[in-house]
């Protein structure tokens, strides 16, 4: 039976990310003994979140440079935590910053490395993953000889692992050699879009997808692409939905075409953008086949609004494709929900 | 400032308007005509392969090197498009460029082929790649080509890249809830996984093309034999998941109905 290790950074204020504790429902269905190795510039309000959630102890490489998300000193971390836990099974949640250095930790550790998990489980003593290759469109379910193991899981497969009560584990401290040649990058920020407001919101409840059709030859037959920006963030603010894409939108904005302004490459989702995770998602204008909308391929109840029944994004895609004007209905579906808040 | 030893490691992947069936091959798993279908630069390297170009206009003495891995007929394919578009000297290794095949021992191959190249410098090194491949999808190889070559700034997810006074590198990275991580890296050697960047794709340049292919074709056919595999890896299952839903299709309802059941929908817990 393998021993895993769950490894994941501590918030700016000690805690556990959200996609840690996700993570930690998988390094349970691995099977086998829990440790967890936790690290950050503060750790201790971490730790004391995982009282009652059976695992078995904690690590924790507590230091001032790591509050700082960068590779040297992270991977230095990560390396020095799986092996003080003698881990054959290391489970990490795929934040950007586990991101950023797990390949590098299984090559420095001599193990393998599988990201984008979407389930972890266990038969016969025999641990299997299960991921996507081409951009989410072959499934895969593979068993790895190799160990040590690094499995990045992605957030939202999993659901959170809840505390169940009683003592908080034992922590052991880990030293970390952190010199001067792991801190030639400084990070010196963080940038919000350049809109000034925030489109992008991984735990929304809704993802709402605007299709390039918002920007095409209306019933009058002109382009209103400024009414369509305005439906949009309306909709966006009302619903506290985050925004996804296609590529064809961004890539207008990209070509200094006067579109939607708030659109970047960050909303795109899709065969070259994201493909994010929320319970229920509302298709737009949208058009394009398979490799677009794999975009959507995580997303579990699934609506659409489009002028065309057979568009690839809704016939055996969506649960609900409304054949209408996207207009005439987000305005509609906006005084709806702006009345309710009132 | 002395130029840049730009490194862009980037494959070849079918391309994405495809249909894409897995088969079983005594290599392990591959994808149904993978030798017929079309195929072109995977689009993450070729954003680095862009940008890349970009900076070697700018910082006069700098060189772009293309290290790229994939059945050399299929390279060819894809060079003559990818060499009209910005100039680059190519390394072509002669292996597959499937997606099932093991990361770490295409990285140990690629980063071996870093290490030969004639004349490297770690000191103006930049090691360029895409994020993720459209491929295997995983985002390692590159990470783990850095690490091999003891590499200890690395950057994933970048869409932008500025020299400033002094040399140091300021990096904008994707980070959570859309935002970009900025980080000041003292200067090379570094690792930079590209995301989309900020450039448009660029237009052929017939010029570039004639330069590019004198050096492509004979780095082609002195392309070595690259055989790589799937490692330890044993797959038990390999499959398109069957995504076809029941969709209601609702043609008969004014805007305002629609809009009701929709705030309903989105209001449910």
């Amino acid at each position: 039976m393998d021993t895993t290790l769950l490894l994941s950074p501590t918030e700016a204020d000690g805690t556990l990310p959200r996609a840690a504790l996700e993570a930690l429902s998988a390094a349970k269905a691995a099977g086998g003994t829990v440790i967890v190795g936790l690290f950050g510039a503060k750790t201790g309000p971490a730790a004391a979140q995982l009282a009652g959630t059976g695992v078995a102890k904690v690590l924790a490489a507590e230091a001032a440079p790591l509050a700082q998300p960068r590779y040297g000193t992270d991977a230095a971390a990560c390396a020095a935590l799986a092996r003080a836990a003698g881990a054959t099974v290391i489970v990490a949640p795929a934040l950007s910053r586990m991101a950023r250095v797990a390949a590098g930790v299984a090559q420095r550790l001599g193990g393998r490395i599988d990201t984008h998990v979407s389930a972890l489980s266990t038969e016969g003593g025999a641990l299997s993953a299960t991921r996507w290759y081409y951009k989410q469109r072959i499934e895969a379910k593979l068993q790895r000889a190799e160990r040590p193991w690094v499995l990045l899981v992605d957030p939202g497969a999993y659901p959170a692992a809840a505390a169940a009560g009683g003592a908080a584990p034992a922590v052991e401290p880990v030293a970390v050699e952190l010199g001067p040649e792991l801190q030639r990058s400084q990070v010196t920020g963080v940038h919000a879009p350049t809109s000034g407001e925030q489109t992008i919101r991984p735990d929304a409840k809704l993802l709402f997808v605007a299709g390039a059709g918002w920007t095409k030859k209306q019933a009058d037959g002109k382009p209103n692409p400024e009414k369509a920006g305005e439906l949009i963030l309306g909709f966006l603010r009302a619903a506290g939905a985050s925004l996804g894409t296609s590529k064809s939108l961004t890539d207008q904005a990209g070509e200094g075409q006067k579109v939607l302004e708030f659109m970047t490459h960050l909303n795109q989702v899709g065969q070259t953008g994201s493909t994010p995770r929320h319970p229920r998602g509302l298709s737009t204008c949208c058009h394009g086949e398979e490799p677009h909308v794999v975009g959507w391929r995580f997303i579990r109840e699934r609506r659409a609004i489009n002028l065309d029944a057979n568009c690839g994004w809704a016939r055996g895609k969506a649960d609900v494709v409304y054949v209408a004007d996207a207009f005439a209905v987000m305005e509609k579906v906006n005084a709806l929900l702006t009345a309710k808040k009132t | 400032m002395p130029g840049y030893q730009i490194v862009v490691l980037g494959s070849i992947v079918p391309d994405p308007l495809q249909t894409l069936e897995p088969v079983a091959t005594p290599q392990g798993p591959g994808l149904k005509n993978e030798a017929m279908l079309p195929h072109v630069l995977d689009p993450w390297a070729g954003h680095a392969l862009y940008e890349a170009a970009n900076l070697a206009a700018k910082v006069p003495g700098s060189k772009v090197t293309l290290v790229a891995l994939g059945p050399k007929q299929k390279l060819q394919q894809v060079m003559m498009a990818v060499g009209q578009k910005v100039p680059f000297e190519l390394v072509a290794l002669d292996g597959p460029a499937s997606g099932f095949t093991d990361a770490h021992e295409v990285a140990a191959k690629l980063a071996d082929a870093v290490q030969k190249l004639p004349g490297l410098d770690r000191s103006a090194l930049l090691l360029f790649g895409g994020w993720e491949s459209a491929s295997r999808g995983a985002g390692v190889t590159l990470q783990m080509v850095g690490e091999r070559l003891g590499i200890p700034d690395q950057f994933f997810g970048v869409d932008e890249l500025s020299v400033k006074d002094g040399g140091a590198l300021q990096i904008l990275e994707r980070v959570e809830g859309g935002k970009h991580q900025v980080s000041v890296c003292a200067g090379p050697p570094a690792v930079l996984g590209w995301a989309t960047g900020n450039l448009p794709e660029p237009k052929n340049n017939p010029q570039v093309g004639m330069a590019n292919m004198r050096g492509v074709m004979p780095a082609l056919q002195k392309a070595p034999a690259t055989p790589v595999g799937t490692g330890g890896v044993k797959f038990e299952s390999v499959a398109v998941p069957k995504v076809a839903r029941e969709t209601r299709v609702v043609k008969d309802m004014s805007p305002d109905e629609i809009a009701k059941e929709l705030v309903e929908w989105i209001s449910q817990d």
